[in-house]
C-alpha cells in the first residue's frame, strides 16, 4: 500500500505536524490480550458491590427493574448496535422504524402528540426543556419545583449559565403563584421524593400566564396515574432508563422528550418520520431537520447529534414485550411493595412516613438519628439505601436527613424483611444509646 | 440487509433486499401478552391521580417481537454486516470483548455510595490518566454523553474562565472555521455566544489573515477541529492558536478526529486549551444506531478548576471517593466548577468499553491504529484521485474529501452516487459535508478494513463512474437492491407523520 501511495512510510504522510510534537511517548504502557483484558476488568468489576448482591433500595429517576431476557438478545443485535445514525434511510429502516415506533409507544403512554427519538438522559431532557420553554416564549425565567429530582436541577442550573436564565425555585404548591414572567414552570409528578402531586392547577396558572408547564416524569408511573397529555403539561420529559435499560451506573440511558403538536417545531433532537419511496411503498426518514444542527448551525434548536438512539429501540422492545397489562403489573409491583413497607416502617416507633400525601413506589422515611447515620449503618449490614442528605444542588443539602426507600417488582418480601428487621435494630440500639 | 446475495471475501455486504415488516401495532391482537411479570391489582393509587386515558400499547407474543425486532435489524446496514465509510464518524470494528467487559457494570446504581464502587472508581480514574496522556492535556472530565454536549460544556467553562477574569460581560463572541461541523456554532448559540464564521484558505486551512482580522477583545474563543472536516492537519496550527491566545481568547479542541492522531500528535502539545474524545468514534465503542456515545472532555491546568463536579479523589491508600458528592459529608461548596452536566460519570457503560479497548490496544495499538487509519486512507484515496476530484491537493490524514462536481456537470450528483454504492453492496459515504465543497463526498475507511475491503469499495466507486461516463441518469434510480427506493424526505417534513395511527 505503501508503494501504491508513493511514500517510504507512513511518517512521509506525517509532514503537516509541526516535527517537535510528532511522535510524542504517551507513556501509557503495553497492550493485553483479550483475557487478560477480560481478566483485569473482571478484577476491577470484583471491587464493587451490585444492586443484586443484598437488599436495594436506592432508585429515584434510575431504577433496578427487571429486564425481560429477549430485551438484551434483541437490542444486541449487531444490526441495531453497531449501525451509525440514519443519514441513508434506504440502508436504515431497520433503525427508523424501531425508533418510530419508539415515538408512538412513548406518545400513548405519555398521552403526548409527539415525541423525539431521544436525548441523553432525564437531566439533559429537564434542561432542554427549559431551553425550548424560553425559545417558544421569549422570556428567560424558568421556575421549577423544589421537589424536582436534585440531579435534575443541578443539570439545569449548570445549563442555564450557558444563555444566562433566572432560575427560581419554589415549592410545587407555590408554582402557579410563581408563573408571572415565567417561561415555563417544572413540575415533577410524582416528585423526587415518589409524592403525588396535583399537576392541573400548575399546568392551568402557566397558560394563564402565558407560560408552559413541563412536567418531569416516570414511564412506569404513567401506566397507573393520568399521563402528563391528561394534566394539561406541555412538554413531558423524563428517564426512560426503567424501560429495560440497564442501570449501568448511570448511563447510557435515555432522555424522554414530548411536547404538544404546535410545539413540534421548536423541538430538540432527531424525530423520524412515515412517508413513502419512490413506488409509494411505506417507509421512515428523519424528519423536520430544518431544526437540527447540521442544516441550521447556530440557529438550530439543539446542538444534539449523537443521541441515544439504541436505548430507544430497547425502550420499545421492552413496551413492546410487556405490552399494557405487563407494564401496568410492573409498575404495581413497586407501588404495593413500597406501601407495605411504608407501613410496617412507619410503625417502628420514632420513625414516621413523611411524604404528607399519597406516595407512588418510593417513600421518604424520617427516621430518630437521621437518614445518613441509618444508611450507613444500613450499609454496614448489607443493605444499600440512600438518605436524602446526600442530595444537594450547588452545595447546599435539598430537605431533611430522611431515608428514601424505592421499591420496584424486584423488591422481594426478603428484602422487606431484612429492611424492616435492621431499621428496627438500629433504632432500638439508637434508642438505648440515648437513653444511657 | 445480512443475506449476502454472492461471496465477496471482506467486502461489504452485497445483499439481497428482505422484505419490509408491519408496524407493531399491525401485528397485535387483543389479549395477546408473556409472562415476564405479574402482581396483582393494587388499591392504593387515590382515583383523583388514576389513569383514565386509555393505554393502547400493543398486545404482542414474545416470539411475534422477536421475529419483528430480527426483521427490523435485517433491514440495517451495520459495521457488523460491512464496510461503513462515512467520513468523520469513524465506524471501525467494535471488539466483542468490550461489551461482555462493560456488563459486568450493570447492576450498579449511580447513586451507590463510594465504598460499593471501588471498581467503577478505579476504572474511571485510570481512563482520566489515559485520557490525558493521549490528548496531552491535564485534567479529565467524563460526564458528557456526547462531543456535543462536551462543546456546550467547554464553552461553559470558557465563560466561566473569562467571567473569572473580570472580562466575561465582553466576550460575547466565538468564532469557528467555515470547514466546522454544525454542532460547533450550534454549541456556541446555546452557550449564549453570537458566532462568526471564518473562512479557509486555499489549502484547506483556517485562513489565518482572515482568522486575525476578526479576533479582538470581545472574542471568547475559537472552536478548531484538528485534523479538520477535510482530513487535513492545520498546517499553522500552532500561529492559529497563538494568533487566538494574543487576543485573550481559548482554543477549544474539537476531537472528532482524533483517529489520525493516537501517538502521532496531541492537541496539547500543538497549543488547545482542551479537546473532546469522541469515544464512539475513536475509541470503537458502537455507535448504536445514533447513540449512545460519550464525549470526556480532557483540558489544561488553567481550565481544571472549571470543571463539572465531582471529581474522583484517589487516597495514599489506593481507595477512591469524591470530592462534592460524598454522601457521608456535607456538599462542599462549588468553587469556580460550573456545576453538574451529568450526574457522577457520565455514560460509564459506554466509558467502560472504551477503556477495554484502550486497555488492550497500549501504547503501540494506539499508534498502529492511526498509522493503518492514515495508510487506509491515502492508499483508498490512491486508488480514486484520477477518477474523481480531490477537493485539496495535500496527502490527508485518516479520511478526505471528493468532490463530485465533474460527475455533477455530466448528471450525477454525490447523492446519486451514494445511492449507486448502496446497489453496489455498501455503505455510502458522508455526503454533501462539509459545506464548503460542491458535491462533497467524504470518505473514512478507518484501520479496521482489510486491503481487499479497500480494494472492493474502490472498484464499486470506479464503477459508478464509468457508468456517470455512459448513462448517468441510471443512477438517478438508485438504489434497486435496497428494500425501498429513495424515500420522499420534503413530504415527510411537510405533512409529518410523527407516530402511528391507532386502528378505529
Amino acid at each position: 500500500m505503501l508503494a501504491a501511495i508513493g511514500v517510504r512510510s507512513v511518517d512521509d504522510l506525517l509532514g503537516a505536524i509541526p516535527a517537535d510534537a510528532r511522535r510524542p511517548s504517551l507513556g501509557i504502557g503495553p497492550g493485553m490480550s483479550e483475557m487478560e483484558v477480560q481478566a483485569h476488568l473482571e478484577r476491577l468489576a470484583a471491587m464493587d458491590r451490585s444492586a443484586g448482591d443484598g437488599p436495594f433500595f436506592i432508585g429515584g429517576a434510575i431504577q433496578r427493574r427487571y429486564i425481560p431476557a429477549a430485551v438484551p438478545a434483541l437490542a444486541f443485535r449487531g444490526e441495531f448496535l453497531t449501525a451509525y445514525t440514519p443519514y441513508q434511510p434506504e440502508v436504515s429502516q431497520g433503525t427508523l422504524q424501531a425508533v418510530f415506533e419508539y415515538q408512538s409507544l412513548m406518545a400513548e403512554l405519555l398521552a403526548m402528540d409527539v415525541v423525539n427519538s431521544s436525548m441523553y438522559d432525564g437531566s439533559s431532557a429537564v434542561a432542554e426543556a427549559a431551553f425550548m420553554a424560553v425559545r417558544a416564549t421569549g422570556r428567560k425565567r424558568v421556575v421549577v419545583a423544589t421537589e424536582v429530582d436534585h440531579t435534575y436541577k443541578r443539570t439545569l442550573r449548570t445549563y442555564a449559565r450557558g444563555p444566562e436564565l433566572e432560575i427560581v425555585e419554589v415549592p410545587s404548591a407555590a408554582l402557579a403563584a410563581s408563573a408571572d414572567a415565567a417561561a415555563c414552570l417544572i413540575i415533577q409528578h410524582p416528585d423526587a421524593f415518589g409524592t403525588l402531586v396535583s399537576v392541573r392547577p400548575t399546568a392551568d396558572a402557566a397558560h394563564a400566564a402565558g407560560a408552559l408547564c413541563v412536567q418531569v416524569t416516570e414511564p412506569h408511573a404513567c401506566a397507573l396515574l393520568e399521563p402528563p397529555g391528561g394534566l394539561g403539561a406541555d412538554i413531558a420529559v423524563g428517564e426512560g432508563q426503567p424501560l429495560g435499560i440497564p442501570m449501568s451506573y448511570g448511563g447510557p440511558h435515555l432522555g424522554i422528550f414530548a411536547c404538544r403538536e404546535a410545539l413540534v417545531r421548536q423541538m430538540p433532537g432527531r424525530i423520524a418520520g412515515q412517508t413513502l419511496d419512490a413506488d409509494g411503498t411505506r417507509g421512515f426518514v428523519n424528519t423536520l431537520q430544518t431544526r437540527e444542527q447540521h442544516i441550521r448551525r447556530e440557529k438550530a434548536t439543539s446542538n444534539i447529534c449523537t443521541n441515544e438512539a439504541l436505548a430507544a429501540i430497547v425502550a420499545a422492545i421492552y413496551m413492546a414485550l410487556l405490552g399494557p397489562e405487563g407494564l401496568r403489573a410492573a409498575a404495581r409491583a413497586g407501588v404495593a411493595r413500597a406501601h407495605a413497607l411504608a407501613a410496617r416502617l412507619g410503625d417502628i416507633p420514632g420513625c414516621a412516613v413523611a411524604n404528607g400525601a399519597p406516595f407512588f413506589d418510593r417513600f421518604a422515611l424520617r427516621v430518630p438519628m437521621g437518614g445518613w447515620a441509618l444508611s450507613d449503618a444500613l450499609l454496614a449490614r448489607g443493605i444499600q439505601v440512600e438518605a436524602t442528605a446526600a442530595h444537594h444542588v450547588d452545595g447546599s443539602r435539598v430537605g431533611r436527613d430522611d431515608l428514601i426507600v424505592q421499591c420496584t417488582e424486584l423488591t422481594t418480601d426478603a428484602d422487606a424483611d431484612a429492611l424492616v428487621d435492621a431499621v428496627g435494630a438500629i433504632v432500638r440500639a439508637g434508642e438505648k444509646v440515648l437513653a444511657r | 440487509m445480512t443475506a449476502r446475495s454472492r461471496v465477496v471475501p471482506d467486502a461489504g455486504a452485497r445483499t439481497n433486499a428482505p422484505a419490509l415488516e408491519p408496524l407493531l401495532i399491525e401485528l397485535a391482537r387483543p389479549g395477546r401478552h408473556g409472562r415476564h411479570v405479574r402482581s396483582a391489582e393494587t388499591t392504593e393509587i387515590p382515583a383523583a391521580f388514576a389513569r383514565r386515558a386509555p393505554l393502547r400499547l400493543p398486545e404482542l407474543t414474545e416470539p411475534q417481537v422477536v421475529r419483528h425486532y430480527t426483521h427490523l435489524s435485517q433491514l440495517n446496514y451495520a459495521v457488523d454486516t460491512g464496510m461503513y465509510p462515512l467520513g468523520s464518524c469513524t465506524m471501525k470494528y467494535n471488539p466483542k470483548v468490550n461489551d461482555r467487559a462493560a456488563s459486568l457494570f450493570a447492576d450498579l446504581h449511580p447513586r451507590q455510595s463510594y465504598r460499593t464502587t471501588q471498581g467503577v472508581l478505579a476504572l474511571a480514574y485510570e481512563l482520566e490518566r489515559i485520557l490525558a496522556k493521549v490528548t496531552g492535556m491535564d485534567s479529565v472530565t467524563l460526564q458528557p454523553q456526547a462531543g456535543a454536549q462536551s462543546e456546550f460544556t467547554a464553552l461553559l467553562m470558557f465563560k466561566a474562565y473569562h467571567a473569572k477574569r473580570g472580562e466575561g460581560a465582553h466576550r460575547r463572541r466565538m468564532i469557528v472555521p467555515d470547514s466546522a461541523h454544525g454542532t460547533n456554532p450550534a454549541s456556541a448559540a446555546m452557550c449564549g455566544y453570537e458566532v462568526t464564521t471564518v473562512r479557509s484558505d486555499a489549502r484547506g486551512n483556517v485562513d489565518l489573515d482572515a482568522l486575525r482580522a476578526t479576533l479582538g477583545p470581545d472574542v471568547a474563543g475559537f472552536m478548531l477541529t484538528n485534523p479538520n472536516t477535510l482530513g487535513l492537519f492545520e498546517e499553522r496550527v500552532r500561529e492559529v492558536c497563538d494568533a487566538v491566545h494574543a487576543a485573550g481568547a481559548l482554543v477549544y479542541g474539537d476531537g472528532a478526529n482524533m483517529n489520525a492522531l493516537l501517538g502521532i500528535a496531541r492537541p496539547g502539545d500543538l497549543g488547545f486549551d482542551c479537546v473532546h474524545i469522541n469515544v464512539h468514534k475513536t475509541f470503537s465503542t458502537p455507535h448504536g444506531a445514533g447513540g449512545p456515545g460519550a464525549g470526556p472532555l480532557c483540558v489544561k491546568a488553567h481550565l481544571r478548576p472549571f470543571l463539572p463536579k465531582p471529581w474522583i479523589v484517589k487516597e495514599a491508600d489506593g481507595t477512591y471517593h469524591y470530592d462534592t458528592a460524598r454522601e457521608d459529608r456535607d456538599p462542599e461548596p462549588l468553587g469556580d466548577s460550573i456545576g453538574t452536566i451529568k450526574q457522577r460519570l457520565g455514560n460509564f457503560g459506554v466509558l467502560a468499553r472504551a477503556y477495554t479497548y484502550m486497555r488492550t490496544l497500549g501504547e503501540a495499538g494506539m499508534v498502529q491504529t492511526s498509522e493503518d487509519a492514515i495508510l487506509a486512507a491515502n492508499y483508498l484515496l490512491t486508488r480514486l484521485r484520477g477518477t474523481y476530484q480531490l477537493a485539496y491537493e495535500r496527502a490527508p490524514m485518516h479520511e478526505f474529501v471528493l468532490s463530485a462536481s465533474p460527475q455533477k456537470r455530466k448528471g450525477a450528483s454525490a447523492l446519486d452516487i451514494a445511492k449507486g454504492l448502496i446497489d453496489e453492496g455498501f455503505h455510502p459515504s458522508s455526503v454533501y459535508f462539509p459545506l464548503i465543497v460542491p458535491e462533497a463526498m467524504m470518505i473514512e475507511p478507518t484501520e479496521t478494513e482489510p486491503k481487499e475491503t479497500l480494494d472492493a469499495f474502490a472498484d464499486a466507486l470506479l464503477r459508478i463512474a464509468a457508468r456517470v461516463e455512459a448513462d448517468p441518469a441510471s443512477l438517478h434510480d438508485a438504489p434497486r437492491a435496497a428494500p425501498l427506493r429513495r424515500l420522499d424526505e420534503v413530504g415527510a417534513a411537510r405533512r409529518p407523520v410523527l407516530r402511528w395511527q391507532q386502528p378505529r
